[in-house]
């Protein structure tokens, strides 16, 4: 494979990272603003001897993901949010009958039909549910071109490795955005478990079943069990974040994907009357709530930072849990946080603003 | 001679085999199985003469015909 | 001579949860008989709907997947697109199939999706307890049409087998009836034919079965059979609506 640099959108980048982790699979709909990634698969997946179906809908999509995941293959659907939104259920399927997939939204304005400008407020549906049930997705968060495709090939990864759905939560910003790319050797982790429990046809071995009803007393119940230990298997091993400037600052931003660009580059700026650091959680799920309370504990105050009306500013504040004061400076309806708002909000909390509630 | 095994297991006792036997040698048994239904019996099992439709008719594959002189035992 | 029958290979040895003379445990067997005779256990993934068969994986021995309700045509095509060496059949009722898997069907059939479908119609919604189904005849009593379907509140009743043969790619489209050993026979040809169909790489084809639901019909078994004689029948007729053959 040819490591080279070259100039493309997110969302191919995207599409690309996924064709490298060994995607063969791809079932997606029109939405924008991620139609490049149909588009990019329609071409390519016949190139490498992959399966591109444009499905009649989101929701066949997901459906489709889910059969060609249970035969053991390595398979992918994108949408933006009122199509993610049909694909719940899907998506609740896959977590309850344990089969890896990967989902990718390249959020846009909602609630509803909403707008097709880049926003954060899909948060709460990829990490709190979304589908029914006690479930999680892994939620990963690119932040340029560069993540979008370095985060494709590790959705499946990661997919594979605990036989759990993962959901790429983009944006339409960093989807449409061009930038330089540097394609990185790929090879499958040598230690991901084998698919022993995919259908193939049994050949002479005994007979399996993917399924996520578990009608006998007690049965569902201790699914769940079995659910949670690994949740909690991989809250202990999959938290992934970037700091800048963190551990020093007296103000800590915290922000993900296309805002987390507008406050990096605040944080380089600096601002008035204090220094201020990022955290960027690159995994919202697990979230990096341990680091959190860490800066927390060592008296930082946090201002989030959210294209929403502040849905991971409720994960920070229960991480932070009164220790110090959490702000929040947001944006709703596809309305982009703007580097001079976020300042004056910045040097507000830093001048000793009131308590957050 | 051929045997008609009942499994008294299976049969829900829907009287569909006892519709369609054209020799009429199905009935409902007067004893009550373990599963609290009275099953099907054979009346006499000389009668028979193989058409199956007992057999294409049953939706809990409860009967089995076994062929030669009966006194094998039936696959589970 | 007399031929012997032995429960086949391809059906577990479990006692199904299925009301007595419910036609889903004949259309299990005449399936399992006829994945023995063309020996193809060990590459048949079968696909369960939601509907009275959700544990139809229970039953068989060999690789199911559960489906979310309606999806099943839309995981079958995952499944075929994957290891399309396998046998792939959907089974399904009339609510999977006709009412929520309504855009998954058509649009399974429209691209000649190389699977089989098995549609057991017993016009009515069983696991849920007797409810109307697409497919329930006009004027007949369900829990959730208490006065009779009326075509101008619910239509009428959905015939798919003839929907279906309206798409180019659909190449073997047929309802058959489970009224009677003659029939039960002959739908076991058409679940034979839609196998071969698959095997030959011909396409997507279908087979419509008019099935008896005894307890939400409210009859006894026998009577269920004459039900569907002489009221299914006639709503539903049995035949064939495209064939590759012709």
């Amino acid at each position: 494979m040819m490591l080279r640099r070259i100039l493309i959108t997110g969302n191919e980048a995207m599409a690309e990272g996924a064709i490298r982790a060994g995607c063969r699979f791809y079932y997606g709909y029109p939405i924008t603003p991620q139609n490049e990634v149909p588009e990019y698969m329609s071409r390519r997946m016949s190139e490498v001897g992959g399966v591109f179906i444009q499905a009649e809908s989101e929701l066949a999509a997901i459906n489709m993901v889910l059969g060609s995941a249970a035969a053991g293959m390595r398979a992918m659907t994108s949408s933006s949010s009122p199509g993610i939104s049909l694909k719940m259920e899907g998506i609740s399927y896959l977590a309850g009958c344990q089969l890896p997939a990967v989902i990718a939204n390249v959020q846009r304005g909602g609630p509803g039909l909403g707008g097709i400008g880049a926003s954060q407020a899909d948060y709460f549906q990829a990490t709190k549910g979304g589908g029914h049930g006690d479930y999680h997705l892994i939620v990963l968060a690119p932040s340029n071109v560069q993540e979008m495709a370095d985060l494709a090939t590790l959705a499946f990864d990661l997919a594979d490795r605990y036989r759990n759905p993962v959901m790429i939560l983009a944006d339409a910003q960093v989807g449409q955005m061009m930038e330089p790319l540097l394609w990185q050797e790929y090879a499958p982790p040598p230690d991901l478990p084998a698919k022993d429990w995919a259908l193939t046809g049994t050949n002479g071995r005994p007979k399996r079943v993917i399924k996520s009803l578990f009608l006998a007393a007690g049965a569902l119940e201790k699914h769940n069990i079995l659910l949670q230990e690994k949740y909690a298997r991989i809250r202990e091993k999959e938290v992934r974040c970037e700091e800048t400037s963190a551990a020093d600052a007296q103000l800590v931003l915290v922000a993900y994907g296309c805002s987390a660009r507008m406050a990096k580059e605040l944080v380089r700026r600096g601002v008035k009357g204090g220094r201020i650091g990022l955290l960027r959680p690159i995994t919202l799920w697990p979230f990096p709530e341990k680091r959190i309370r860490e800066l927390a504990e060592a008296g930082k105050d946090f201002l989030v930072v959210e294209m929403s009306a502040g849905q991971m500013l409720e994960d920070v504040r229960l991480a932070v849990e009164g220790r110090s004061r959490v702000g929040f400076y947001g944006r709703m309806g596809g309305g982009v946080v703007t580097i001079g708002e976020m300042a004056g909000k910045a040097e507000e909390m830093l001048a000793g603003g009131k308590r957050n509630r | 001679m051929p045997r008609i095994v009942i499994d008294t297991k299976h049969c829900k006792g829907c009287r569909l085999c006892v519709t369609f036997c054209p020799k009429k040698i199905l009935k409902m048994s007067p004893i009550i199985s373990t599963r609290g239904i009275t099953p099907v019996e054979v009346t006499d099992e000389t009668m028979c003469s193989g058409c199956l439709n007992c057999v294409v008719i049953c939706p809990d594959t409860a009967i089995e015909i076994i062929a030669g002189d009966g006194s094998e035992k039936p696959e589970a | 001579m007399i031929r012997e029958y032995r429960r086949p290979a391809a059906l577990e040895d479990a006692v199904t949860h299925y009301c007595p003379g419910c036609g889903h445990g004949i259309v299990h067997r005449l399936i399992a008989e006829i994945i023995d005779e063309m020996d193809l256990a060990g590459r048949t993934i079968g696909i369960a709907p939601v509907g009275c068969a959700v544990l139809a994986y229970d039953y068989f021995k060999f690789d199911v997947c559960e489906a979310p309700h309606g999806r099943t045509p839309a995981v079958a095509t995952g499944i075929k697109r994957a290891r399309p060496e396998c046998l792939v059949f959907s089974y399904q009722g009339d609510g999977d199939l006709a009412a929520i898997g309504t855009a998954e069907i058509i649009h399974t059939a429209n691209r000649g999706e190389n699977i089989s479908v098995i549609f057991v119609n017993n016009a009515v919604y069983g696991m849920t307890g007797g409810q109307m189904a697409p497919t329930t005849p006009d004027g007949v009593k369900t829990t959730t049409s208490p006065r009779g379907r009326d075509p101008l509140n619910e239509g009428h009743p959905i015939k798919v087998a003839e929907l279906l043969a309206n798409f180019e790619r659909v190449v073997y489209s047929t309802r058959v009836s489970l009224s009677s050993p003659k029939n039960v026979r002959e739908a076991r040809r058409a679940i034979k034919k839609t196998f071969q169909t698959q095997l030959d790489r011909r396409g997507f084809s279908i087979v419509e079965i008019l099935s008896p639901c005894p307890t939400y019909w409210h009859m006894a078994p026998e009577a269920a059979l004459k039900y569907i004689d002489e009221v299914m029948a006639k709503v539903f007729p049995p035949g064939v609506f495209r064939d590759w053959e012709k």
